[in-house]
């Protein structure tokens, strides 16, 4: 018994060792060594004691690891823990747990503003980058988890809606209630158009297509500088307004009107009852869609493509559907974008947001719509949390900035966070027609989209 | 002419590079089906330790010879960026194997953004100059264009680029098809049960097959860090995707594709700027990564793909 | 050409169903793939509310023809026409020929011309639906979704396109509980109610064989192609299938075309059946005449030993083909070792092809006994099998040398004899004969070297 112990610890720290050799091979030239450009060229610094405690950590990290989290036998039932649980305890109680999180989402700005009467103005923003994301998943979420298409130029879409409005703004002076329909159907016309030559591809090769289509857009968005304003982008695009009220100080302004005294925050709870509106219209109709025909469609389409052949489904108008009403609600994101912020250049549609859109998606469990409210309040909630660490400065020193670390962080959740459920937070999936007694489906039968048959 | 010429030259040097880090592209795809997201990164990786152990070698040990210098710099690369390759392997795609198929996807593009940040955070964001090491060329021809004279030349850099990737794509098509290990990797991409089955060491099959896709982004690394002289930590993202479209135009899975379509996108990418615009040249490296998986999705050399009912 | 094909039609009618109402008429099909030819100049008729199977040893190309029918394959050559109404319709088919429209609208119905179509229309318009020999059910759906997803394009129309369903039009609503309660009558048809809102992945094997064929019905097909239905089915399974079969024919007045190796199943239900080898149609008429026809006996006989054994049915086939007693002593059914001689002249006469004269080419030269050391074990080329190994030491072929010296007459003759021409050419006997002669003669070399050694 001793002797199997021992032997255990001595595993442990050979293993530990083992991981700490990496990571000093590994760190050696970016840990222990940093180039900077000096006055005579590039120079060399050292730092010896970053790359030592590294080194360190994760030699104790992994002792630690392997003697206390990994000893269970191999074989038995790993414990579900932490937000997976919640998560599969949540969808459970789904349309419980759907009225509890609507009404805090309705009342969110009051709360806010009654508890953090300080940080009002800033949590609201959140809040409402929150639902923005929220949104953006539930839009690629018909794409990507409904018909099992991988889109990784979601944000060709987003861009296309922000650029519809900014420029339609600029241009022809329009409105934000006028542009955002119309936006909405440019984005859902270029879903088409792009979409048509692409659909017939299968699995990674799609994904790669629409990733070059969403750098595409950039780079002509960047380069056309004569119509987009080039990479300084389209500014002063309006605010919207409330039943033709603006929210400004002074006489004819929604706080006049109204009788309130003005106060900036009216803006922002404005702008978050925009997109929870949206968002909640994305919702109902993308849930509404899944019971339809179409929505059985692209979901019998993501199990068995050849089998949709054979039973006269159009594949082809299917996916463009799918495509076009993804597109759709991504242009409207993109349109709201764009007059919260009131500035939009190439610079906010980068690959990135295609991929942390995506990660939304994936990591809330391909097709759940839960799991992508929770996946986006952790993820996004998550990153700007970082902005508010300015207290570790003092553990770190001055320089340290946390902001500059949220995309590392970022990457690493990702990869941290598919490794440890690669099936997403909420797996299961609830059928959309039932006859006797609703039963959900486990993640295990479910498929995986075109061209993923193992 | 003589400027057509020049491009040509300019077109296969840059394509050797795309060539090179779509070897690493071609052959995981090949053998695990999954696009290696971060492949792009590692080749980033590459340049920034061939810049590292450069600096080391020349400003801190004062070695002057410049041939030695750079074959240490070059054995120093593959190595230590084989070791990141053989880790991104191990931690990120080995315990999602078996699982479904969107996940190592995910994984990858989680990598990627990781590695990127990685060196951001370690290295700073602004680039890394490096002065021309190697200068002067061979004069070929003497010509006028409408600019004024030109001299076409084929630079000592050049030819080193060129010379070097014609080799290592000897020795690597050696290896894939004389050696066990080559033997092992085509029976993996076979059917990687049967070869599992048939005694093959499956996993470590794999993570050899990314440590040499890594070797060879390190000469690529090393290479793009000698031509351009400036590097940073998003240089792999778009290599990356340009190597991709390399192996996928030439077909993927099929190692001289992976070369020739290296060099193809190489000459148009230059012969795009060179004729047409600057601006738009990556916009020509996507259309036609669209334009190929579109209409001819099993490449130039790939078998096709006979759906099965 | 066209004009060839219809006078083949009109002329050659006989007094079966399928050559006089002919819901699917398969003319002149060829597919090849780059260099290989699947199906070579095949041409059949399937009868309107006939069962029909398709038979054949494996990769005789049946299934390859199904994906020809149902449009996932583009023929290389040839006619497929698919009829809505009775008759031939042969005017409606050679004006749809005629012009470059893929159907048309004929007095009695309509009809379509399948090598034309893409897979979807084929089951939209000419409402052919199939199922497939690896089962592809949507797993990750309930057996009710299954069953609506085949619905669909009826439920498009009904939802206007999606519009009027995301309003929730009464239209649509009505006609989504039409669809659940066509569901709900195949579900109970297939005996699978109970099990309507369980994930189809989560089913028993022989149920997903089942919803398979409830799903294709649900399509509303005028003929239903099954491809290997019964595979993988205990006895209870496939005896329950047949009622499932005859039931959706003589209900739903749906004509059958049916894949299937089980020959229980294809010899009870069977209008009609089809029989290829290597592409080529061997033999075709009723259950009857095929069971009895020398070729599809000897494409049957030219399968290996191990899948004979394997395969009870083809056993029983031969059993029934070549009376019991030959096929026993041919080692099928039942162990032994029986003279030769008296074997192959049983298969000969049960073949009916004792008269040796009757054969083209030169009848090769025999010896009156095996040489020393025995005979050849001749089943390990590649295509004779036990009985053809009887027949062959019948006439005096006890090695391989004597077959790796015939010519080509002699390859006439005993291809004849055998009662499959063609076939000795094309899996090379003389060919494989001679390599394992070498070996032999290598293997025999070195044994007594080795022995001399050793002493």
């Amino acid at each position: 018994m001793t002797n199997t112990a021992d032997t255990r610890i001595a595993d442990s720290i050979r293993d530990a060792f083992i991981a700490a050799l990496l990571v000093a091979v590994l760190g050696f030239f970016f840990l222990a060594l940093r180039t900077d450009i000096a006055p005579g060229g590039l120079a060399l610094s050292t730092r010896w004691g970053l790359w030592f405690t590294a080194i360190a950590i994760v030699f104790a990290v992994r002792l630690l690891l392997n003697l206390f989290v990994y000893r269970a036998p191999a074989g038995a039932p790993k414990p579900e823990s932490g937000i997976g649980k919640m998560a599969h305890r949540l969808s459970g109680y789904s349309t419980v747990f759907g009225y509890v999180m609507f009404a805090l989402a309705a009342a969110l700005p009051f709360i806010v503003m009654a508890l953090f009467p300080v940080q009002q103005r800033q949590y609201i923003d959140l809040a409402i980058l929150i639902m923005t994301y929220i949104m953006l998943g539930w839009g690629l979420n018909v794409v990507v988890g409904f018909a099992g298409l991988l889109d990784l130029g979601y944000v060709a879409f987003y861009a296309l809606g922000a650029y519809s409005f900014g420029l339609l703004a600029f241009y022809f002076d329009i409105g934000f209630w006028v542009a955002l329909p119309l936006a909405g159907l440019l984005a859902a016309m270029w879903g088409i158009v792009l979409g048509f030559p692409v659909l017939r591809l299968r699995g990674d090769y799609f994904a790669i297509v629409t990733l070059a289509f969403g750098e595409i857009i950039r780079v002509v968005l960047i380069n056309w500088s004569d119509f987009t304003g080039g990479p300084r982008g389209v500014s002063g695009i309006p605010k919207p307004t409330f039943f033709g009220l603006d929210f400004t100080r002074g006489e004819g302004g929604f706080a006049d009107f109204f009788g309130l005294e003005f106060s900036t925050i009216h803006r922002f709870v404005y702008l978050y009852y925009i997109i929870f509106i949206l968002a909640i219209i994305t919702y109902f109709v993308t849930a509404r869609l899944r019971q339809l025909p179409v929505g059985r469609a692209w979901e019998a389409l993501r199990e068995d493509d050849i089998a949709c052949r054979s039973l006269g489904i159009n594949i082809r108008n299917t996916k463009l559907t799918a495509f076009a009403i993804s597109a759709m609600f991504g242009g409207f994101a993109g349109s709201f974008f764009a007059t919260r912020q009131g500035y939009i250049s190439p610079e906010s549609f980068t690959f990135i947001e295609s991929a942390i859109i995506l990660a939304i998606v994936v990591l809330g469990g391909l097709g759940s719509q839960i799991g992508i409210v929770i996946a986006s309040i952790v993820m996004i909630g998550g990153m700007e949390m970082l902005r508010n660490l300015g207290f570790l400065t003092q553990i770190f020193g001055p320089d340290f900035d946390p902001v500059q670390y949220r995309m590392l962080i970022f990457g690493l959740a990702m990869v941290l966070i598919m490794v440890w459920k690669p099936r997403g937070l909420v797996s299961t999936r609830e059928p959309s027609a039932v006859l006797k007694e609703k039963k959900k489906i486990g993640a295990d039968l479910i498929g995986q989209g075109e061209g993923h048959k193992a | 002419m003589e400027y057509f010429v020049q491009q040509l030259i300019n077109g296969l040097t840059l394509g050797s590079i795309y060539g090179l880090i779509a070897i690493g592209y071609t052959m995981v795809y090949g053998i695990i089906g999954m696009i290696n997201f971060a492949h792009g990164d590692i080749f980033m990786i590459s340049s920034f330790i061939a810049l590292a152990v450069f600096l080391i070698l020349t400003s801190v040990l004062g070695f002057a010879f410049l041939p030695v210098v750079l074959l240490i710099v070059l054995l120093v690369a593959m190595l230590f960026t084989s070791a990141w390759g053989w880790t991104v392997e191990r931690l990120a795609y080995r315990p999602l194997r078996g699982s479904f198929r969107l996940a190592p996807l995910i994984t990858a593009i989680g990598m990627s953004i990781l590695l990127q940040n990685f060196v951001r955070v370690t290295q700073g964001a602004r680039v890394k100059p490096l002065p021309p090491q190697i200068q002067g060329g061979i004069p070929l021809m003497d010509g006028m264009t409408d600019a004024g004279p030109i001299v076409v030349q084929i630079s000592y850099m050049q030819l080193i680029i060129i010379v070097t990737t014609v080799v290592l794509m000897t020795v690597f098509s050696l290896i894939i098809a004389k050696t066990s290990l080559g033997r092992a990797q085509r029976a993996c991409e076979q059917d990687r049960k049967m070869a599992a089955l048939l005694g093959v060491n499956v996993d470590r099959t794999i993570s050899l097959t990314f440590v040499m896709g890594a070797a060879l982004a390190a000469v690529a690394g090393l290479m793009f860090l000698l031509l351009y002289g400036v590097i940073d930590f998003y240089i792999g993202f778009l290599a990356g995707v340009k190597a991709f479209t390399a192996a996928v135009l030439g077909g993927i899975g099929s190692l001289p594709g992976a070369m020739l379509g290296g060099l193809l996108i190489g000459l148009i990418e230059v012969f795009w700027a060179g004729y047409f615009s600057v601006e738009y040249k990556d916009v020509a490296a996507f259309s036609i990564l669209a334009i190929v998986l579109i209409f001819l999705p099993s490449g130039l050399l790939g078998k096709p793909e006979v759906e099965k009912v | 050409m066209i004009a060839a094909a219809e006078a083949m039609t009109t002329a050659d009618r006989s007094d079966t169903n399928w050559d006089r109402n002919p819901i699917l008429t398969v003319e002149n099909l060829t597919m090849r793939f780059g260099g290989l030819v699947a199906i070579d100049n095949l041409s059949f008729n399937v009868g309107r509310g006939d069962i029909t199977a398709l038979i054949g040893p494996n990769g005789a190309g049946k299934t390859t023809v199904f994906n020809c029918v149902t449009g996932f394959y583009k023929p290389t050559e040839g006619r497929i026409v698919m009829r809505h109404g009775p008759g031939h319709q042969d005017e409606g088919v050679a004006a749809v020929t005629a012009s470059s429209n893929k159907w048309g609208q004929t007095a009695e119905g309509a009809v379509y011309l399948l090598e034309r179509m893409p897979d979807v229309e084929i089951s939209q318009k000419a409402k052919v639906a199939r199922t497939f020999q690896n089962i592809r059910l949507f797993s990750g759906m309930t057996a009710l979704e299954n069953l609506l997803v085949a619905q669909h394009n009826t439920l498009m129309v009904a939802s206007s396109y999606t519009v009027g369903g995301l309003l929730g039009l009464p239209g649509y609503r009505r006609a989504h509980a039409e669809a659940i309660d066509k569901a709900a009558y195949w579900l109970e048809r297939v005996d699978l109610i109970d099990r309507a809102d369980d994930p189809a992945g989560d089913l028993p094997y022989g149920a997903q064989r089942r919803l398979e064929i409830a799903r294709a019905m649900c399509t509303q097909p005028h003929l239903l192609c099954l491809d290997e239905p019964a595979a993988g089915l205990n006895p209870r399974e496939s005896s329950a299938l047949n009622d499932l079969i005859q039931y959706i024919r003589a209900d739903h007045g749906v004509s059958v075309l049916l894949i299937e190796h089980d020959m229980g199943v294809v010899m009870e239900i069977s209008d009609h059946i089809v029989v290829l080898d290597y592409g080529v149609k061997i033999s075709d008429g009723d259950a009857q005449f095929v069971r009895t026809d020398p070729r599809v006996i000897a494409a049957y006989l030219g399968v290996d030993d191990e899948e004979i054994e394997e395969k009870p049915e083809i056993a029983s086939l031969v059993v029934e083909a070549l009376g019991e007693e030959a096929a026993t002593e041919a080692g099928i059914a039942a162990d032994g070792a029986p003279p030769p001689e008296a074997i192959a002249a049983q298969a000969d006469s049960a073949a009916g092809l004792a008269d040796a004269k009757a054969h083209p080419g030169t009848r090769p030269a025999g010896l009156d006994g095996a040489r020393e050391g025995g005979p050849d074990r001749l089943t390990r080329i590649n295509g004779i099998g036990p009985v053809n190994e009887k027949k062959l030491n019948g006439l005096g072929i006890w090695h391989f040398d004597q077959i790796g010296a015939w010519k080509k007459k002699e390859v006439e003759w005993v291809g004849s004899y055998l009662s499959f021409p063609g076939r000795i050419e094309r899996e090379d006997w003389v060919g494989q004969a001679k390599v394992l002669a070498r070996a032999a003669g290598k293997a025999k070399t070195t044994r007594k070297g080795k022995q001399g050694g050793g002493q």
